[in-house]
């Protein structure tokens, strides 16, 4: 790749950008623009925004895809930006004068937000160079082991990516200080046998003896201990750290972790950054930077990114109206005891304490929340009413898609709990030597909704295959426990209580 | 680029899953999705990574717009995995990949061990091909090659001293001009016809007539990919033989007696008329349920297939598909006259299960 460093011309736009975005209060690390043509973009895209990954086919197949829609001229990258100190984006060579505009309003909003954002305080801000040793440890391995069973283990690796606790950065897990407390009182008082008369204890019970069961019931105690001692989130640590691994196979699965953890902020604050990113490109470009001859351009593709179909969720588009909604609401005083408690319609409507405190509120928004506590804390009816927000759900009988409520509660459960852990069914290690035999046991936290068969039986595969010992999962069918299991051969699966 | 390495790494893999799949997609050959011109989409299950993820039906979600409670999403509204992870969400679906009917030959060859057929008459039969390859000082006017002729007018102006890189006019004179030249080449050419002819008697069932269909379609991959520029020609037979176009031969349904003969004789007549044998590669592939109205009509055709089809194609295939109703005297009376000639193929499909083994047995011998 031949990064081509910036033509005078975008490198003056990219100041008066910066400028923009600077006195508007937006705060970032320093910023790299750097011009692709699409087929670089494309490739940057497919490695998941970074110019160097280590070897693997998903990344081949996301290349094709980008690279056919961009073809077919069904879709273009806008933008691309990562996380990084400095921070580096890149600029689509073939874009017109007011797309780069664009683009790096919309890019000084995203770092911004990754630099002061809370989720992000934790993460490498490194990571260009981090991925690029990651590339040159897996390459190694590759050279020492052969492509296809470093290929292999990738797959099986991340086949169980998202196996992590996504809290585990902001808070420490403790082992239960009461239960250790417990377990040290009911220490063990060893008998020996029965003694009848007192002077013959010594005899029949000599010290030795005693000191002997006392080493068994330890020992028998430390077996029995379950491990881990309670239910485990990060199911990859817990493979790091239990799983017969080769050190090869060590070092892959701990790259793969390390790069999910770093990737897992942006999920969890998708709509908050996208939203974050396009109030800004929208205030920037409309009020700052935008030439007349350039609003219709401009006005195609600001409506293009924040188009929305009925049945999926635009982030973007959710995102900035939110966002918007704030800032508004705290313009006008629309929120505390006396707004909350108001029930009169029209007082509601005219509502406007002229606080103006909406800028100082969403930048304080910008670093206190995530996707979640977002939407818990700042979706109100009537955005959900002026959203149009609905709920959908599957039909069997009729085999459509339609939508099912748009009830103000139910609207945003629904949208909380897809939000929750990305969305993605809670699965927990319970037991790493169950029924003694050494064998894995996971439980899924069921939530409602079921697992997707054919996939949970395909990962289950590939934990037993990185434990080496059969794997079992807990979770509900149509309501009823079942437990899923694999022995390096076969499937099976049989009826458990809950 | 990088990513070029992940990227063949990937079709590297899709080939492999096709290669391990291709006795399935070999039966449903209609499966194969959306033909284009030389590419075809073939759906392959779980080329992406498994993870425990909710099954998508059950998850439904929110979205956003019009409409009032049970009003129906239009189709393809809702993307699998859609919500807030747009963009890095997998399909639920089978991933398309578009594979060249080239390669699914390729493909097809190496798992079925065809070898390539080894082709009659290629010293004699030949075609010229004009190759543009040089530069000449004569030619008509339109082929004139602008750039050397202006080069070479430059050249002659500054030798002579007669440019002026102020006024820099340059005049070609007659022995500046440059043309382009051409050669004839001797290309040996083969030439490749696939004559079918198909039984469309009442006892050949809507099922019976799919096998042919499938099979028909990888025949003309194999043979294509082994011929360029292959022709094919469709004769259906139930008492009296005609030939059709494509569409109607698979689609046509007659009643009826059936008449091997009319279909071999019509077969003949279009090799002599069409086809010398001196410079066509010729194959005819015959499928019936191998009932035929008497053993007076098979012997005639026996004698038919002696006396002027084998000696003037590559290989004479039939394929004999079993219906409820056929007696399946056909193919027997075959083996024991013609059985032992070396460019007759004989193979009786029982189901879709058995075209594999059928088509095998049709280009097993590179012929």
């Amino acid at each position: 790749m031949s990064p081509k460093s910036l033509s005078p011309r975008l490198q003056d736009l990219k100041n008066e950008i910066e400028g923009y975005a600077k006195r508007l209060g937006l705060d970032f690390f320093q910023t790299v623009f750097e011009v692709l043509s699409y087929d670089e973009l494309n490739m940057v895209a497919a490695y998941g925004g970074f110019p160097n990954r280590y070897p693997h086919w998903r990344w081949g197949m996301e290349y094709e895809q980008l690279s056919k829609g961009y073809e077919y001229g069904l879709s273009k990258i806008y933008e691309l930006v990562i996380n990084n100190e400095p921070c580096y984006a890149y600029l689509l060579e073939s874009n017109a004068e007011v797309d780069q505009k664009l683009v790096m309003a919309h890019v000084y909003g995203h770092c911004d937000f990754f630099k002061n954002n809370f989720c992000f305080a934790h993460t490498n801000r490194r990571m260009v160079d981090e991925m690029a040793n990651h590339a040159t440890r897996v390459r190694r391995w590759i050279d020492r082991i052969g492509l296809e069973k470093v290929e292999e283990f990738v797959d099986r690796g991340l086949s169980v990516e998202n196996l992590i606790d996504y809290h585990a950065p902001y808070i420490r897990r403790n082992p239960d200080p009461k239960r250790t407390e417990e377990e040290s009182k009911s220490n063990e008082r060893v008998e020996g046998f029965k003694v009848d008369r007192e002077y013959m204890r010594g005899f029949v019970n000599p010290r030795e003896f005693i000191e002997a069961q006392r080493r068994k019931v330890e020992q028998q105690k430390i077996k029995s201990k379950k491990f881990p001692e309670r239910p485990q989130r990060d199911i990859l640590l817990f493979l790091l750290d239990h799983a017969p691994l080769e050190p090869w196979e060590f070092d892959v699965l701990s790259i793969i972790r390390e790069e999910a953890y770093y990737l897992a902020p942006q999920g969890q604050t998708k709509i908050m950054n996208e939203g974050w990113a396009s109030y800004w490109h929208s205030t920037i470009m409309t009020t700052h930077a935008l030439k007349d001859y350039e609003i219709i351009d401009y006005a195609d593709h600001h409506s293009g990114t924040m188009g929305t179909r009925p049945g999926s969720l635009n982030p973007y588009k959710l995102g900035i109206e939110l966002f918007r909604d704030i800032e508004d609401r705290w313009n006008k005083g629309r929120f505390g005891k006396e707004w909350d408690e108001c029930d009169d319609l029209r007082a509601r409507r005219a509502w406007d304490k002229k606080l103006g405190q909406g800028r100082e509120k969403i930048f304080e928004v910008r670093k206190h929340y995530n996707d979640v506590t977002f939407i818990d804390t700042f979706l109100t009816p009537e955005f959900a009413i002026d959203q149009k927000l609905f709920v959908y759900g599957y039909n069997e009988k009729r085999n459509v898609w339609e939508i099912v409520d748009r009830e103000f509660r139910k609207v945003k459960n629904k949208l909380l709990h897809q939000l929750t852990n990305f969305g993605q069914p809670i699965i927990e290690v319970a037991d790493g030597n169950y029924d003694n035999r050494g064998e894995l046991l996971l439980t899924h936290k069921h939530d409602g909704q079921d697992l997707k068969a054919d996939y949970a039986r395909e990962t289950l595969k590939n934990l037993q295959s990185l434990w080496r010992r059969p794997a079992n999962l807990i979770t509900r069918y149509e309501g009823k426990g079942v437990m899923l299991r694999y022995d390096g051969q076969n499937h099976s699966e049989k009826k458990v209580d809950l | 680029m990088k990513i070029h390495q992940d990227h063949s790494r990937f079709k590297e893999i899709v080939r492999g899953k096709i290669k391990a799949n291709l006795r399935k997609y070999v039966q449903k050959g209609e499966m194969i999705g959306k033909r284009g011109k030389d590419v075809i989409s073939i759906p392959i299950p779980f080329i992406d990574i498994p993870h425990f993820k909710y099954g998508h039906k059950e998850q439904g979600g929110v979205g956003q717009g019009d409409g009032e409670v049970g009003q129906q999403l239009a189709p393809g509204a809702v993307q699998p995995g859609a919500g807030h992870q747009a963009g890095s969400a997998e399909g639920d679906h089978a991933l398309e990949v578009d594979v060249s009917l080239d390669e699914l030959a390729q493909i097809l060859g190496e798992e079925l061990q065809l070898p390539n057929i080894e082709r009659r008459g290629k010293e004699k039969i030949i075609a010229q091909k004009v190759k543009y390859t040089g530069i000449n000082t004569t030619g008509p006017e339109s082929l004139r090659h602008f750039k050397r002729t202006y080069k070479q007018a430059l050249r002659r102006q500054i030798a002579l001293g007669a440019y002026d890189p102020k006024v820099p006019v340059i005049i070609p004179t007659r022995e500046d001009r440059r043309y382009r030249s051409y050669k004839l080449q001797n290309l040996p050419e083969t030439n490749a016809v696939i004559l079918y002819m198909m039984d469309v008697s009442g006892s050949m069932g809507d099922e019976q007539k799919e096998i042919v269909r499938i099979e028909s379609f990888w025949l003309d991959t194999w043979l294509r990919h082994q011929y360029k520029g292959l022709e094919c020609r469709y004769i259906i037979h139930d008492a009296v033989a005609r030939e059709v176009d494509r569409e109607t031969f698979f689609h046509t349904r007659e009643s009826g007696g059936t008449m091997i003969s009319s279909a071999y004789k019509l077969c003949k007549e279009i090799i002599k008329a069409d086809y010398p044998s001196s410079s066509w590669n010729i194959y005819p592939f015959h499928f019936s349920d191998g009932d035929n109205w008497s053993a007076d009509d098979t012997r005639f055709c026996i004698e038919m297939l002696r006396n002027d089809v084998l000696p003037a194609v590559n290989q004479f295939a039939y394929g004999q598909v079993e219906s409820p109703y056929g007696s399946g005297q056909f193919i027997k009376d075959l083996r024991e006259a013609i059985g032992e000639s070396e460019n007759v193929a004989l193979s009786e499909i029982a189901d879709k299960d058995a075209i594999y083994q059928s088509i095998k047995d049709f280009l097993g011998r590179g012929k």
